[in-house]
């Protein structure tokens, strides 16, 4: 029978099947970070039971640490004692930990691909929503709670049904000055914010084929934003140059070998799915979000939208959203003025994110209104922005580059952006509150925060180019 | 581990806002704990509190004629961040059930895992039960797991919801799934050796 790419992952890691209920999937790589692992230690413990696997948990610190003075102890108590227990229990348990101030630590999602721990076909859960990144390598990986992250420390598996699959296919390529984050926030102002729900997708087609691996990390970094369980793009030469030296990839004949197991993982021409849908990347411009979920995104260019113009989903919130953002229908977004400014986040904190917002605002200056907080996604992300001169331009640019850590994305650190202030942020939510309490949150790429960042204003980076 | 579950009667809380994603439940800066008590404390905080600390009077929450063990919400409920301290946070504030037209995946399945029984019923009879509590916030609504029903006291008008038998089966004897994988060692054991994954 065909099977899609996800079918074929994920039924290779089926380790038994229960009767009307989930599959029990062997899990090959954990991820564990400091927020969501110390209640699954805790119940591990009282229940008796020991980590099965240790050597397929990867673990550092992200969500919680300060961006500035890493060597120095974190103030905050709690905070202090989260990271703390996560050392308390990687030693304990025999995980390797690449914790603060070690020269790979960094967000888990951008650490696990730029290690090489992250590999074609493999099935990743991580206490996090945004695991879905690591489907861009063709792997089946997905968020979960800390009740799972105890399952799966004490055996090696999850138990989850299988969910249904859907393609999405964007024809054609994207144009100038538009980038992944603009393709993957269309998506998701043409589906909902909830559109992906019960899903896998595939993402396809010739603009998905054409782009870099951290570009093809951000899109699928941003599935769960439609509700999806993951995404996947299915593994190719793109893929295999990405991967192949990487630190703890394999190497050498086990490379080659390994490549050749990969190369079959891609959906057989004639396979169902659940549901298809097809864009066409020519259509797509640089985006913004004006509203209080991912969905609520319009074209720089466009006007913020009336109760007719957005998806039947978000028409009785449109009225709540509005009001926090303090935005009026009808009204341009361009030009609004913007004094905040975010780069970072598992999903545009990557090399090639900070490579394009530096070469953005080489020789311009930051606007003066504007507070820029550029946050690279790991240590290593940190050291090839110096080795490459990055810092060099930021720093004439007026701009600084902090330390590696999850930061204004979710606001659990110092980085909190004050209420009532607009934010131009290439992370990935713009709930309220998300990144501080009455923070106003416009999601869009590192070019449209570039461009924001030098004028002051919403501005669609495009003229610029 | 959670309790037994089966039939719950009780009033409701409504909360008819679509979307209500898990930073809205339980924000970000109120994850710092090491431990899974106490997050009641701060479920919806940013509706519930102003700034300052003081209660919001417009915040259900806070409406003294609402109260019970079941809070009634908006299509797509649960959706966002994985954080299974909103999940926490519900059940520590004291709801045993949480019913909506549609919830997110994740949240879903930490519900599941920790007692809090999600019961999807449809938007016509989510908004029938809204209207109810809405009008008479006396009114009980019984949910009965072992038959997958919800009704509505006064009229009687009931639903049925779906749930996987396993999970059924876990809630309603208060056990979860880590009981079981442990149960499977040697088969999980077989699987490795098979796949060469040892
Ligand atoms: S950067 Fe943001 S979305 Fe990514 S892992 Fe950290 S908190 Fe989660």
């Amino acid at each position: 029978m065909s099977k899609t790419l996800f079918d074929k992952v994920w039924d290779a890691h089926i380790v038994k099947q229960v009767d009307d209920g989930p599959d029990v999937l062997y899990i090959d790589r954990h991820y564990i970070h400091e927020v969501t692992s110390p209640q699954a230690f805790a119940g591990l413990e009282k229940r008796g039971l020991t980590v099965l696997r240790p050597e397929r948990i990867v673990a550092t610190a992200d969500h919680n640490v300060p961006t500035l003075d890493q060597h120095l102890p974190i103030r905050n108590e709690l905070s202090r004692l989260q990271v703390e227990t996560l050392i308390t229990n990687c030693r304990k348990h025999g995980i390797g930990l690449y914790g603060l101030n070690h020269p790979y630590q960094g967000i888990v999602h951008v650490i696990g691909p730029e290690l090489g721990f992250t590999l074609p076909g493999l099935t990743i859960v991580c206490g996090d929503s945004h695991t879905s990144t690591h489907g861009a390598f063709g792997c089946v990986a997905f968020g979960i709670g800390t009740s799972e992250v105890e399952m799966v420390l004490a055996s090696q598996c999850i138990m989850q049904p299988k969910p249904k699959s859907m393609r999405i296919s964007i024809s054609n390529r994207l144009g100038k000055g538009v980038t992944a984050k603009d393709l993957v926030l269309y998506v998701i102002s043409k589906l909902s914010a909830g559109g992906g729900t019960g899903h896998f997708i595939e993402f396809a087609g010739e603009a998905i084929r054409a782009l870099s691996m951290e570009e093809r990390m951000t899109i699928c970094n941003m599935s769960i934003e439609m509700g999806a369980r993951g995404g996947m793009i299915a593994p190719d030469e793109t893929t295999f140059s990405y991967v192949k030296s990487r630190e703890f990839a394999p190497k050498g004949a086990e490379f080659d070998s390994a490549v050749e197991a990969w190369k079959q993982l891609k959906s057989d021409e004639d396979a169902l799915f659940g549901q298809e849908f097809t864009f066409d990347a020519s259509d797509i411009a640089p985006m913004i979000t004006y509203g209080t979920n991912p969905g609520m995104g319009i074209k720089i260019s466009s006007a913020i939208p009336d109760e007719d113009e957005v998806l039947p989903n978000d028409r009785k919130g449109l009225g709540k959203a509005l009001a926090y953002m303090n935005f009026e229908r009808g009204k341009p977004i361009a030009g609004t003025s913007v004094n905040y400014v975010f780069v970072g986040s598992c999903t545009n904190g990557r090399i090639e994110d900070i490579r394009e917002f530096a070469g953005f605002v080489k020789g311009k200056k930051k606007a003066a209104n504007v507070t820029a907080w550029i946050v690279p996604g790991s240590k290593q992300v940190e050291k090839q922005a110096e080795e490459e001169g990055l810092l060099r331009i930021l720093e004439d640019a007026g701009f600084a580059l902090r330390q590696p850590g999850c930061s204004a994305c979710l606001a659990m650190n110092d980085d909190i952006i004050p209420s009532g202030e607009y934010c131009v942020s290439t992370s990935n939510r713009n709930f309220e509150g998300r990144q501080g309490p009455g923070a106003r949150t416009l999601l869009a790429s590192p070019l449209t925060a570039a461009a924001a960042a030098v004028t002051g204003r919403i501005t669609d980076p495009r003229t610029f180019l | 581990m959670p309790e037994k579950l089966n039939i719950i009667e009780s009033t409701a809380c409504p909360l008819p806002v679509e979307n209500i994603d898990t930073d809205q439940i339980i924000p970000a800066r109120f994850l710092k704990a090491t431990k899974r008590e106490g997050f009641g404390e701060n479920l919806f905080r940013d509706w519930r509190y102003n700034a300052d600390g003081s209660t919001r009077e417009d915040f259900v929450l806070n409406h003294k004629k609402y109260s019970g063990k079941i809070l009634v919400a908006g299509r797509n409920f649960g959706c966002g961040s994985s954080r299974e301290h909103a999940a926490w946070a519900i059940y520590d504030y004291g709801f045993s059930v949480v019913v909506s037209s549609f919830f997110a995946d994740i949240f879903r399945n930490n519900s599941l895992n920790n007692g809090l029984l999600p019961v999807q019923v449809s938007d016509s009879f989510l908004q029938i039960l809204l209207t109810a509590i809405q009008a008479e916030p006396e009114t009980e609504i019984r949910i009965d797991l072992e038959k997958q029903t919800i009704s509505i006291g006064e009229t009687g008008q009931s639903e049925s919801f779906g749930i996987s038998s396993f999970k059924k089966l876990c809630l309603m004897n208060g056990y979860d799934d880590i009981d079981f994988l442990v149960s499977l060692k040697d088969e999980i054991h077989v699987f490795e050796e098979k796949t060469g994954r040892c």
